[in-house]
């Protein structure tokens, strides 16, 4: 298929998307708020570009962003990139059955660095930010928080990759991390707990989302002995737990 | 734009950690253009069109509006921006060919596009649910802490029973659903209503729709793919 032929079918496709969006403002709009829309040449002509710039962007995230968080997941488990240049270590990787964890350090640290670096320049979270430092006036920092809501998500993100290479059970982790969550509850200010709640939803955009899944799709294909299926989903899953626990935890020590 | 960290970040591992030229270079430059444009008249026409409109009608149905009516408007609003957010798209019809290519549903074509629709309907039956919910939640002032004690339970329940081939999607599926779409719009509705009801304080009240967004398609999903596996170990 060509990309002229993958954008058409994927306009199509987001057309469908966002009819049921239109359909509800429209019905509401006519059965219970009964008034017309004000400039309303000029808001189809914007829902046009909206259905334009959506299916350009999901065949981008497809063609794209997905491919390179698969290669680089597969190049940098590569046995001969895990060897270096060392030939008898190469043989030793191919012939040993057990892969230690702590030879993927360069595929932690690349976790690590995507999911802080995206979550820092992540604008839904600069704007909450300032949102909570106005709010507070001034007793959260905006670059506080969003410092340490990044060293959440990379953290998590990397939690999360080591869990794939080690193929334990995700709920393992993720219900201990509830449980965590929950008795920090307990102790945090009433004020910031739906703030922190939503924050772990806010922290993975659109473009972090499908790189950090195929990263870890991407992962779980080329680690031996792991299913992509049953090991390659769950980073998106550290990556919003962790940002709510350090949130909490910073916020706590500031508004004290 | 959220992009450039990302650009950097892989460049330099490609270059200086791995050493090696980027493989398809060709393709992956056409495709980081398609996204920048893409994204680009994508959310600036989202925020001229579609945003406007929504938030001016929150704002309408949580001043004067009749509750069942708000109810009904959040659970459609809740659903309809499910429905178009692209993250989503994209990975459920991943997690669509994987379950095919590991032979946990009939690899055909038709049977993977079922897959995918209802697990997209799923999410976004559930991100309406959970939005309803919290609109009745900020109606009555109860406490955000019960519904997300009551969710997390539910959560643990439901994964005793999941097959393991679900459980990674579901957890995923939270953090997915609540994007560029549905952020800017819930959040209106939430900070609308706590702002315009007596007694409540948008701090206190209006925040937490996300959570519980991000929270209730865990918990379907595990009951989707209790639906078309079958309960773990049978």
């Amino acid at each position: 298929m060509n990309i002229f032929e993958i954008l058409g079918s994927a306009l199509s496709g987001t057309l469908l998307d966002i009819l049921p969006i239109i359909l509800v403002l429209g019905f509401f709009q006519a059965v219970a708020i009964r008034k017309a829309i004000p400039h309303l040449k000029q808001k189809l002509i914007g829902l046009g570009l909206v259905v334009l710039g959506l299916g350009i962007f999901i065949v981008g995230l497809e063609q794209c962003v997905f491919p390179i968080g698969t290669q680089m997941a597969q190049q940098l488990t590569e046995l001969t990139f895990l060897a270096g240049n060392d030939s008898a270590r190469l043989e030793a990787l191919q012939n040993s059955k057990h892969i230690e964890p702590g030879i993927y350090l360069w595929t932690y640290v690349f976790a690590f660095l995507i999911g802080f670096s995206t979550t820092l320049a992540e604008p839904a979270l600069i704007a909450v930010a300032y949102k909570a430092r106005d709010i507070t006036t001034g007793a959260i920092s905006a670059w506080g928080l969003r410092i340490s809501v990044a060293l959440g998500v990379a953290a998590g993100v990397t939690l999360g990759v080591y869990r794939i290479v080690m193929g334990n059970p995700l709920h393992y982790y993720i219900v201990a991390g509830y449980v965590f969550l929950l008795i920090q509850t307990c102790f945090a200010p009433k004020q910031i707990i739906p703030l922190a709640y939503d924050s772990g939803g806010v922290t993975t955009s659109t473009v972090t989302v499908p790189l950090i899944a195929a990263l870890g799709i991407g992962l779980a294909s080329s680690v031996p002995g792991r299913s992509p299926l049953i090991d390659g989903f769950g980073l998106i899953a550290f990556a919003s737990l962790f940002p709510m626990i350090t949130e909490k935890l910073s916020k706590r020590k500031e508004i004290e | 734009m959220d992009i450039f960290p990302i650009i950097v970040v892989i460049a330099f591992f490609q270059l200086a950690i791995i050493q090696k030229p980027f493989p398809q270079l060709n393709q992956t430059i056409f495709g980081i253009f398609l996204v920048i444009m893409g994204l680009f008249i994508f959310i600036l026409e989202l925020e001229s069109a579609l945003f406007p409109i929504g938030e001016k009608m929150a704002n309408e149905f949580a001043l004067k509006g009749n509750p069942w009516w708000i109810i009904f408007f959040g659970f459609a609003l809740g659903f309809s921006t499910t429905i178009a957010e692209p993250a989503l798209t994209v990975i459920a019809s991943k997690a669509g060919n994987l379950a095919a290519g590991a032979g946990a549903i009939v690899n055909t074509k038709s049977s993977v596009a079922n897959f995918v629709l209802g697990l997209r309907f799923t999410v976004a039956f559930s991100v309406g649910l959970a939005i309803a919910i919290g609109v009745i939640r900020i109606l009555k002032g109860w406490p955000l802490i019960w519904f997300i004690m009551g969710g997390y339970s539910l959560i643990v329940l439901a994964t005793f029973f999941a097959p393991q081939e679900i459980i990674g999607i579901a957890y995923d599926s939270g953090g997915i659903t609540t994007s560029t779409i549905t952020v800017p719009l819930v959040t209106a509705l939430g900070v609308g209503l706590a702002t315009s009801i007596r007694g409540r304080n948008p701090m206190l009240d209006g925040f937490g729709l996300i959570a519980l967004a991000s929270l209730s398609p865990i918990v379907f999903v595990l009951g989707y793919g209790i639906l078309v596996y079958g309960v773990s170990g049978s």
